[in-house]
C-alpha cells in the first residue's frame, strides 16, 4: 500500500439557504482555498474525483458544469460518483494506490434548497414497493429510533445529549449552521416532531461544499508538515429492505471499521456522519468508541448537514484535528441510504 | 508511480438489448451479472466487491438505485460503488473496478453498467430546461448535427460517408444476438432514403434507445492465470486513461476535442503502442450518430486529421477490413445509455478471448474500447490484450 | 428476459408487466451571481458578455467562471445583437411539442464581440437557404414581454450582411 494523505481542506460556510451563487460560484473560492492550503497550482494534480446527486439539482448531468469551477484545461483525469464526496476520496485513493496519480482533490457540493428534500430522498427508496409510497427520510430514522428505544439500545436523553453536545462543539466551527448552548432538559420538553424525533434529533436542511487535497508518499512530506495519513479505510453496505436489517445497531459499518482496522490502537476522536442523534449512538457502539473518545468536535451532520457533502466534510474536519495535533489517531465515517444502509470508515494518523 | 497488480478480464455478460424489457431493474443488472459470473465459472460468494454506474437517475426515476439494488447484485456485506461519468459512464466505472484489482485491494471484482430507458421518459430526462439557460431546441441529435456539420465542412467528406458507417454497423448487429435492431432488410438505399430527422443526421445514423445492462468479471494476475490454465482465455488490461475537458469554451474543438486525442496518447503509451493503426487489432468505439466514426478514428489516430472519412469509404473499418470498428453493431444498434460504454470495453475483451461469436474477427491480439460523453468532453478507455503485459 | 416466468401455482394469472408511479418535483433553480448580472441586463434590451481576467475570452450567457481557467468572469462586456452562424442543423423531429413548426433550425451563433456560440433559432428564412457564416440578427418579443429570460429572443433572422469569411468564426466551427 501507497502512504497516502489528506493534506489540505476548505468548506463553504453552511447555510439553510445559498440563493444568491450557483453551484460553480460555491465551489470556486473553496477549491482555490484548497489548492493553497496544498501549496499546489491545479496543473500538478493529477487526479479530480467529485460527489454530487442529479435528483438534489433537479437537473440530468448536473456535475458536468460544476467541472467549469476547477478549469479542466488542459484536459484532466477526472471521474465522478453520484454518492457522499467521502466516495469520492475513495475512488481517489484508490487510483493513489494503483500507481496512476500522486496528487488528487475531491470535492462535493449538494444544495438541498431547491426542492423538497424528503420528498427527493423518498426517490431514493425500492420503486416498486416503497417508492409509491413516498416514505421520507425523517419517518424511516423515526422508526429506526422507535426501534432502539423500544430495545433499550438507548433512551430519549441519551439522543437529546448529543444534540446538546454537537450544537456546543459547533459554537468553534465557524462554518456551522447551528450551533448553542442547549440543555437537555429542555429539549426534552420540546414536542415531538416526527414521533419519536423531536427536531433537535434531525439534521438542519443545508446548503454547502467542500474540498480536499491528497496526496501520496513523497509528495504528502513534501507540500505538508503534518500530513493525515490514511492507514484504514473501507465501505460496505446492507440490505435495503429495512424488514430485513437490524436497526439498532450497524453491521455495515462493523465491518467496514474492522477492515479498516479501528480496533486495533486507541482512537483520539471521530468525526461521525451521523444526521440523525439516535444514530451516532448507535455508530459509536459499531465502532466501538470509548467514553474518552471525542465525538463530532465539528458539531458534526446535526450542526451542518450539505448531502453528498457532509460526509466529505467529516473527512476533512478529522485531518485538519490530526494535522494540527489535536489528535493522533482520528476516525471519519460517511454514511447513504435510509437508516445507515451504507457505510465507510476512514482511519487517519500522525506520524 | 507504477508498481500495480496485472489485472484480467474473465467474464462478460449482457442482456439482449431491447426497447422494453420486460424485468425489474434489478432483474435486468441481474441478468447480465449472472452471465458475467457463469462466464468467469464463479458464483456470488467468490466476489469482494461491486461496482455499478450508470447515466442520470432520472432515466429510472430513482435516486441513487445502488441502495436499492445492493441485495439484487449480492453486494450486501460488501463494498458497494457508484459511478456517474455522463455518456462514458459504463467505460469510466470499468476502470474503477479494475483500479481497485490493480491497487490490490480486492482480488475478483463485478462491475455492471446499464439503463432502463423505458422507465421514463428519455428525452424528458436528458431536456429539464433551466430557465435562465439558452432553451435547447432539439435534443441530443440536434446538439452533435452541427459539430458533425463542421466535420464536413473542415475535411470535404461526401454524404454518403455516414450511410456506410450506419450499414455497416447495423449488419455487423445481425451477427450479434444481443443487439437491440436486427434489420435484415437494411440496405445502402434503406438508410439514404430514411428521414433526416436532424439534418446532416438521418432516422437510420442514429442510435436507438434501449433497456439493457452489461457486466464484466474482473481479476488480479492469480485469477487471469487460473482461468488461462483452464483452457477459458481471459483479457489482459493493458492500458486504462480518462480524461476530460470543459463542456463549452472559447475556440473548444468539438470535431476533435483535444481531451480524446490526449486521452488515447496516455492509453497507447501505457500499451506500449506507438502506431495505433498498425498495433492494434480492432476497437469497439461510442458512435451513436454514424459520423462519429471517421471523427473518432482521427481522433484516435488512426487516421490523419481530414482522413478519417477516407478510411471509412475503404472499407477498412468493415469486420473484414483492416481495421474492424464497432463489430458488435455499437451503439447505433443497441444503446442502453449508462451501459453503452461498458459494452464496448466488454467488445473489446471478447474479441481479445476469442469469444465473439459471429462478429469474431480473426486472430486479434489487442483491441481498444472507446466511450465519450456529455458534449464530447468525457473519455474513458481501455486496451486490452491477448498476451499477459 | 423476454418473458416472466411465474411459478406453477400460478399459472394462467396475467404477470405484472409495469406499475406507474407518478413522480412529481419542483425545484428553484439558482441561476447564481454571473447569470442574473446577465439576466438583468436582457431585461433591459441588452446583452452583456463578461470577459475573463485571465484569458480574456468574452463568455455569454456567463456562467460564473472560466471554463478553462476557472476564475470568475467580472469584466462586463456589451455585446451586438448581431452575429455569425458557426453551424446549425436543421431538425425534422417533432420535439418542442409541436410548438415549432418542423423543419426549422438550431444554430450556434456566435454574437459579435463574444467568444463563444449561443444556441438559438433561426427563422424568417428557408431552412435549405441557412448556412455556415451567415450573419444574423436577434428578433426580441415585444418590449411589453421582454423579462429576464433568454427566451425574450423569439429567435434570430438573416440582417443582410454579407457572410462571415469562415477564417472569422472557424476557432469554434
Ligand atoms: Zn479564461
Amino acid at each position: 500500500m501507497r502512504d497516502v494523505a489528506i493534506i489540505s481542506f476548505a468548506q463553504t460556510k453552511h447555510q439553510r439557504a445559498v440563493s444568491d451563487i450557483n453551484e460553480v460560484e460555491m465551489l470556486m473560492p473553496i477549491l482555490g482555498e484548497a489548492l493553497d492550503g496544498a501549496g499546489v497550482k491545479k496543473d500538478r494534480v493529477d487526479f479530480v474525483c467529485s460527489g454530487s446527486s442529479d435528483y438534489l439539482a433537479g437537473q440530468p448531468f448536473s456535475f458536468v458544469m460544476s467541472l467549469d469551477a476547477f478549469g479542466p484545461w488542459p484536459p484532466i483525469s477526472e471521474s465522478h460518483v453520484d454518492m457522499d464526496g467521502a466516495w469520492a476520496v475513495y475512488e481517489a485513493w484508490v487510483k493513489m494506490q494503483a500507481g496512476k496519480a500522486d496528487i488528487a482533490l475531491v470535492y462535493a457540493y449538494g444544495k438541498s434548497s431547491p426542492g423538497d428534500i424528503r420528498k427527493v430522498l423518498s426517490r431514493q427508496l425500492d420503486p416498486y414497493y416503497l417508492g409509491p409510497l413516498w416514505v421520507d427520510p425523517v419517518s424511516l430514522a423515526a422508526l429506526q429510533a422507535r426501534v432502539g428505544l423500544e430495545a433499550g439500545a438507548f433512551s430519549a436523553e441519551q439522543m437529546a445529549e448529543v444534540a446538546a453536545a454537537s450544537r456546543r462543539n459547533a459554537k468553534a466551527n465557524p462554518y456551522a449552521q447551528l450551533s448553542g448552548d442547549a440543555e437537555v432538559a429542555a429539549l426534552l420538553s420540546e414536542p415531538e416532531f416526527v414521533a419519536p424525533l423531536r427536531k433537535h434529533d434531525c439534521p438542519p436542511i443545508s446548503d454547502g461544499a467542500a474540498v480536499v487535497v491528497l496526496a501520496a508518499d513523497g509528495a504528502a512530506r513534501e507540500l505538508s508538515e503534518h500530513p493525515a495519513w490514511i492507514r484504514g479505510f473501507d465501505h460496505r453496505i446492507e440490505p435495503h429492505a429495512l424488514g430485513s436489517r437490524d436497526l439498532t445497531t450497524s453491521v455495515s459499518t462493523k465491518q467496514a471499521a474492522a477492515k479498516a482496522g479501528v480496533g486495533d490502537k486507541p482512537v483520539d476522536l471521530a468525526e461521525l456522519h451521523a444526521p440523525f442523534t439516535h444514530q451516532e449512538l448507535i455508530l459509536r457502539d459499531a465502532l466501538g468508541l470509548s467514553d474518552g473518545v471525542s465525538i463530532n468536535p465539528s458539531g458534526g451532520a446535526l450542526c451542518a448537514n450539505p448531502m453528498m457533502t457532509a460526509g466529505l466534510i467529516r473527512m476533512g474536519e478529522a485531518a485538519n484535528r490530526v494535522t494540527n495535533g489535536e489528535a493522533s489517531r482520528a476516525v471519519a465515517h460517511a454514511t447513504s441510504g435510509p437508516c445507515l444502509q451504507q457505510n465507510l470508515v476512514c482511519v487517519l494518523e500522525g506520524e | 508511480m507504477m508498481g500495480s497488480e496485472r489485472v484480467a478480464i474473465v467474464g462478460t455478460g449482457q442482456t439482449k438489448h431491447q426497447a422494453t424489457n420486460d424485468g425489474s431493474i434489478a432483474g435486468v443488472v441481474r441478468q447480465a451479472a449472472e452471465r458475467a459470473l457463469e462466464d468467469a465459472q464463479m458464483s456470488w460468494a467468490d466476489i469482494d466487491a461491486v461496482v455499478i454506474g450508470k447515466a442520470p437517475d432520472f432515466f429510472e426515476g430513482v435516486m441513487m438505485p445502488e441502495l436499492y439494488l445492493a441485495d439484487a447484485l449480492g453486494a450486501v456485506g460488501k463494498p458497494m460503488f457508484r459511478v456517474h461519468t455522463a455518456g462514458s459512464v459504463g467505460g469510466s466505472t470499468a476502470i474503477v473496478a479494475q483500479d481497485l484489482v490493480a491497487a490490490g485491494i480486492h482480488e475478483r471484482v463485478l462491475t455492471v453498467a446499464f439503463e432502463k430507458q423505458s422507465e421514463s421518459e428519455a428525452m424528458w430526462a436528458l431536456s429539464v430546461s433551466m430557465p435562465f439557460q439558452p432553451p435547447m431546441h432539439a435534443g441530443a441529435g440536434g446538439y452533435f448535427a452541427p459539430h458533425i456539420r463542421s466535420y464536413i465542412r473542415r475535411t470535404g467528406a461526401p454524404d454518403h460517408i455516414g450511410i456506410l458507417v450506419a450499414l455497416k454497423d447495423r449488419l455487423n448487429a445481425l451477427k450479434n444476438p444481443y443487439a437491440h435492431l436486427h434489420e435484415h432488410e437494411i440496405t445502402f438505399d434503406s438508410v439514404k432514403e430514411s428521414m433526416m430527422l436532424w439534418d446532416p443526421i438521418r432516422y437510420s445514423e442514429t442510435c436507438p434507445s434501449s433497456d439493457g445492462a452489461c457486466a464484466l468479471v474482473i481479476t488480479n494476475e492469480k485469477g487471469g492465470d487460473a482461468a488461462a490454465s483452464d483452457g477459458r482465455p481471459p483479457a489482459w488490461v493493458k492500458g486504462t486513461a480518462l480524461r476530460s475537458e470543459p463542456t463549452m469554451f472559447a475556440g473548444r474543438d468539438q470535431v476533435n476535442p483535444r481531451g480524446g486525442q490526449e486521452c488515447a496518447w496516455d492509453v497507447y503509451k501505457q500499451a506500449g503502442i506507438a502506431h495505433p493503426r498498425d498495433e492494434i487489432d480492432c476497437v469497439e468505439m461510442y458512435v451513436p450518430f454514424s459520423w462519429f466514426e471517421p471523427m473518432w478514428l482521427e481522433n484516435l489516430h488512426f487516421a490523419g486529421v481530414g482522413e478519417g472519412w477516407k478510411m471509412v469509404e475503404s472499407g477498412a473499418t468493415q469486420l473484414d477490413g483492416d481495421l474492424p470498428v464497432n463489430m458488435s453493431g455499437g451503439v447505433l444498434s443497441s444503446n442502453p445509455i449508462g451501459a453503452s460504454g461498458m459494452l464496448r470495453f466488454a467488445e473489446a475483451a471478447m474479441q481479445v478471448r476469442g469469444q465473439a461469436g459471429e462478429h469474431q474477427v480473426d486472430g486479434v491480439r489487442t483491441a481498444l474500447g472507446h466511450a465519450y460523453g456529455g458534449g464530447s468532453q468525457f473519455f474513458a478507455m481501455w486496451i486490452v490484450g491477448a498476451e499477459k503485459p | 428476459m423476454s418473458d416472466i416466468q411465474l411459478p406453477e401455482r400460478l399459472e394462467g394469472v396475467e404477470p405484472v408487466r409495469s406499475i406507474r408511479t407518478f413522480a412529481s418535483l419542483t425545484y428553484q433553480y439558482t441561476p447564481g451571481r454571473a447569470a442574473s448580472r446577465f439576466l438583468k441586463e436582457v431585461e433591459r434590451k441588452r446583452l452583456v458578455g463578461q470577459r475573463c481576467p485571465v484569458c480574456k475570452k468574452v463568455y455569454v450567457p456567463p456562467r460564473g467562471s472560466c471554463p478553462t481557467d476557472g476564475v470568475a468572469t467580472e469584466e462586463e462586456v456589451e455585446l451586438g445583437h448581431t452575429g455569425t452562424i458557426v453551424s446549425f442543423c436543421v431538425v425534422n423531429v417533432p420535439f418542442m411539442a409541436n410548438l415549432m413548426e418542423i423543419p426549422y433550425v438550431g444554430a450556434l451563433i456566435q454574437l459579435d464581440g463574444s467568444d463563444i456560440p449561443i444556441m438559438h433559432l433561426i427563422q424568417e428564412v428557408p431552412y435549405d437557404e441557412v448556412h455556415m457564416g451567415m450573419r444574423v440578427e436577434a428578433v426580441w418579443v415585444p418590449d411589453g414581454e421582454i423579462s429576464h429570460t433568454l427566451e425574450s429572443i423569439k429567435y434570430f433572422r438573416p440582417n443582410g450582411e454579407p457572410d462571415a469569411p469562415y477564417d472569422s468564426y472557424k476557432e469554434n466551427a
